[in-house]
């Protein structure tokens, strides 16, 4: 598998976006994967779109996924995120809230961690490696919501 | 599309004694500049520099916010005039404000190292221009390094280190936005970790003063190191990296992270990867282009290696404007590489940033607007109430610089409009750079007067709630000998009325008072004090 894969994960300032991609880089680190993982910080963060992008391979080259070669894109605000739907690979996977129960989360705060659950069903990491690099960002008292969120999202 | 299957698993060039991370470039400039026995990092918050000296500090660094980037350097120069090795790390528009420092400090040199992080932005992601760092150092005659990845930001910090030390000159680390918050993996040796420098301070008025009989010297001495740097950059020692192409049809130039651009899209073209570009070792460059029939040269911002290489008579092309603006990708080097200059980026559809539901600086601006005022506004989070819904601001150009205009405003403008102005500037920009402007209130004051609103949240908000020296607390949040009053500071200069608000509780107060003050022709400072909600959250946690 020499190919680059690109996950492109979007949504806007406070939605976790970041988070998202800083769990799923560090997995993919601990996989054992080289991975690049690109995103912009400052201004973009008052509440407005917002994006991250995570590309892992043999070896990563660019840090940025090039026009129409995302393979995953983890939509979290369909309405603002949707947009880069226009970059997608020919094959390129959609996941959004729509793929979920969004009012069975505890907290609509773990939409990302959920749609994180729905990559796992397309990527081949074992569902306890992707539960323990969530619970390592999360302090104590989210944990168990956050696990409850991957498994709605990997069960759906 | 489904990867499953057994995936492969690779281990990336690390040896088994080595330490392996996945790092964003500003965790790999801080950790290196922890192994490469840095004593002081100093600087002032940046989008996208901030996170190096945060974590330098929880590293275990000794790691300041000064109250300007100007300020910053001449801590960091300092310490290494008393052979210490510092670091100071601003973004790009912070350079302009210690550049008078570092101009000369080129000329002076240095008894041990200093390192200046600049961070550039290029497309501008958050900053008022996209100035090219690599340009200020060629034409301050300071040395540039250029990571590619965070693997390099950490090796080529360490090399900065150790070069500004043997060459005795400050090292200018350029990094850009996708190299300060792109993670990529690390590989380093903690054992290679050296201690502090032991220091001393030797007199030499010769080299650390710089009046006219020792600067002229001292340029000479300059132009003299940077002739030897040039040799050695264009040595083997160098971190410039030859790869021959599979064939003699494409060569091209790059650095920094358009390198990694270029090398995605044209992975069998020749390259001249420049990571010490500046001084460009122009010869050795031009001999590497004449053995390919074509030579591009991809880089980000300036064409700056474009046009050192066509006066030194590189087999280069010469760069179409269409490259200079905004940040590079893999489809703008292909698309340079392909000799299009039609390339257009796609533009998402993009939810513009807004202050926060609730943000004090809502409610700051509404008396302005209510009263009409033309407000010459400044740099932070505040800004965006230029755009809508609150539409409160009239001018930004850079930092401080609200008390100026606005002073420059109502000193041409007929007496009717120029009563309407008023300068808004925020507590840390205040403690940055507006102090100076107050002093031109007091000493050329306009006719009419003037009035400045401080919209103090009291912290570095826009850049993810610094400390500064209003807040009372120091980096790491732990308490500050001091905590300067904006109120006292106005007071001791001379502005005749000095009142502090809440501009959440007392918006019609603020209103009378401001609209009385208007109507009078003399000097006023109003503080509208109300926390930042983020800060205020996130410091209840530092707290618990």
């Amino acid at each position: 598998m020499d190919k680059t894969t690109n996950i492109r994960i979007a949504g806007l300032g406070g939605m976790g976006v970041l988070k998202a991609a800083l769990i799923l880089g560090e997995l993919l680190f601990e996989e054992g994967y080289d991975v690049k993982k690109a995103e912009v910080h400052g201004m973009s963060q008052r509440g407005g779109s917002i994006s991250s992008d995570v590309r892992f391979g043999k070896k990563v080259v660019s840090p940025m996924i090039g026009e129409g070669t995302i393979d995953f894109l983890l939509s979290l605000e369909p309405e603002w995120s949707d947009v880069h739907k226009a970059s997608l690979a020919p094959d390129g996977v959609v996941i959004s809230p729509a793929d979920f129960d969004v009012s069975k989360l505890k907290s609509a705060k773990s939409i990302n961690v959920a749609a994180l659950g729905v990559l796992s069903k397309h990527l081949d990491i074992p569902e306890s490696r992707w539960l323990e690099t969530v619970a390592k960002f999360f302090p104590e008292k989210l944990r168990e919501a956050n696990e409850e969120a991957f498994k709605l999202g990997r069960n759906s | 599309m489904m990867l499953r299957g057994r995936a492969e698993k690779f281990n990336i060039l690390c040896m088994s004694k080595l330490e392996k991370k996945l790092l964003s470039g500003n965790e790999a400039i801080a950790l290196a500049a922890l192994h490469s026995g840095c004593a002081l990092g100093v600087g002032y918050p940046g989008t996208p520099s901030t996170e190096i000296l945060e974590n330098f500090s929880k590293l275990g660094g000794t790691a300041e916010w000064a109250p300007n980037e100007k300020v910053a350097a001449e801590v960091a120069l300092g310490a290494a005039f008393a052979e210490a090795s510092s670091m100071c790390t601003m973004k790009h528009v912070g350079f302009n404000v210690a550049q008078d420092l570092f101009f000369t400090a080129s000329y002076s040199g240095i008894q041990g190292a200093f390192v200046a992080v600049v961070a550039d932005d290029p497309g501008m992601a958050s900053s008022q221009n996209e100035q090219d760092t690599r340009s200020l150092g060629y034409i301050g005659g300071l040395p540039v390094i250029e990571p590619a990845d965070s693997q390099e930001a950490y090796d080529f910090t360490r090399l900065a280190f150790k070069l500004s030390r043997k060459w005795g000159i400050p090292f200018i680390l350029r990094t850009t936005t996708r190299i300060a918050h792109s993670n990529t993996i690390v590989c380093y040796d903690p054992d290679s970790a050296e201690p502090l420098h032991p220091t001393k301070y030797e007199k030499d008025i010769t080299t650390h003063v710089m009046v006219p009989g020792h600067a002229k010297p001292a340029h000479k001495r300059l132009r003299q190191k940077h002739a030897d740097m040039l040799k050695w950059n264009e040595s083997d020692e160098s971190p410039n990296l030859i790869i021959e192409g599979k064939s003699n049809e494409l060569g091209i130039v790059a650095s920094g992270v358009a390198f990694q651009h270029a090398m995605e899209v044209a992975p069998d073209a020749g390259f001249f990867k420049v990571a010490f570009s500046n001084p460009l070792p122009v010869a050795k460059i031009a001999e590497f282009t004449k053995r390919y029939k074509r030579c591009v040269v991809i880089e980000e911002g300036d064409p700056y290696m474009t046009t050192l290489l066509l006066a030194g008579g590189a087999n280069v092309e010469p760069r179409d404007e269409v490259w200079r603006f905004g940040e590079f990708n893999s489809d703008r080097a292909r698309a340079q590489i392909e000799g299009r200059t039609d390339y257009v980026a796609p533009v998402f559809k993009a939810k513009p940033p807004q202050l926060c539901k609730g943000c004090p600086h809502t409610f700051s601006f509404k008396p302005l607007v209510d009263l009409n005022c033309i407000v010459s506004g400044d740099i932070g989070c505040y800004t965006l109430a230029a755009m809508k819904p609150v539409s409160g601001m009239d001018l930004q150009i850079c930092m401080g610089a609200s008390i100026g205009m606005g002073i420059g405003l109502r000193k041409v403008l007929p007496e009717k409009r120029a009563r309407k102005v008023v300068s808004v500037i925020g507590d840390s920009t205040f403690m940055h750079s507006g102090l100076t402007g107050l002093l031109e209130m007091v000493y050329n004051p306009p006719a009419t007067g003037h009035v400045v609103v401080v919209v103090d949240n009291s912290t570095t908000a826009m850049t993810g709630q610094q400390e500064h020296p209003g807040t009372g607390r120091k980096l790491d949040h732990s308490p500050a000998p001091h905590a300067v009053s904006i109120a006292d500071v106005a007071k001791a200069i001379g502005v005749q009325n000095v009142e502090t608000f809440n501009p959440v509780r007392d918006c019609d107060k603020i209103k009378s008072y401001l609209e009385g003050k208007l109507a009078t022709n003399e000097t006023t400072l109003v503080i509208l004090k109300q926390p930042c909600l983020l800060a205020a959250a996130n410091l209840a946690k530092i707290k618990a």
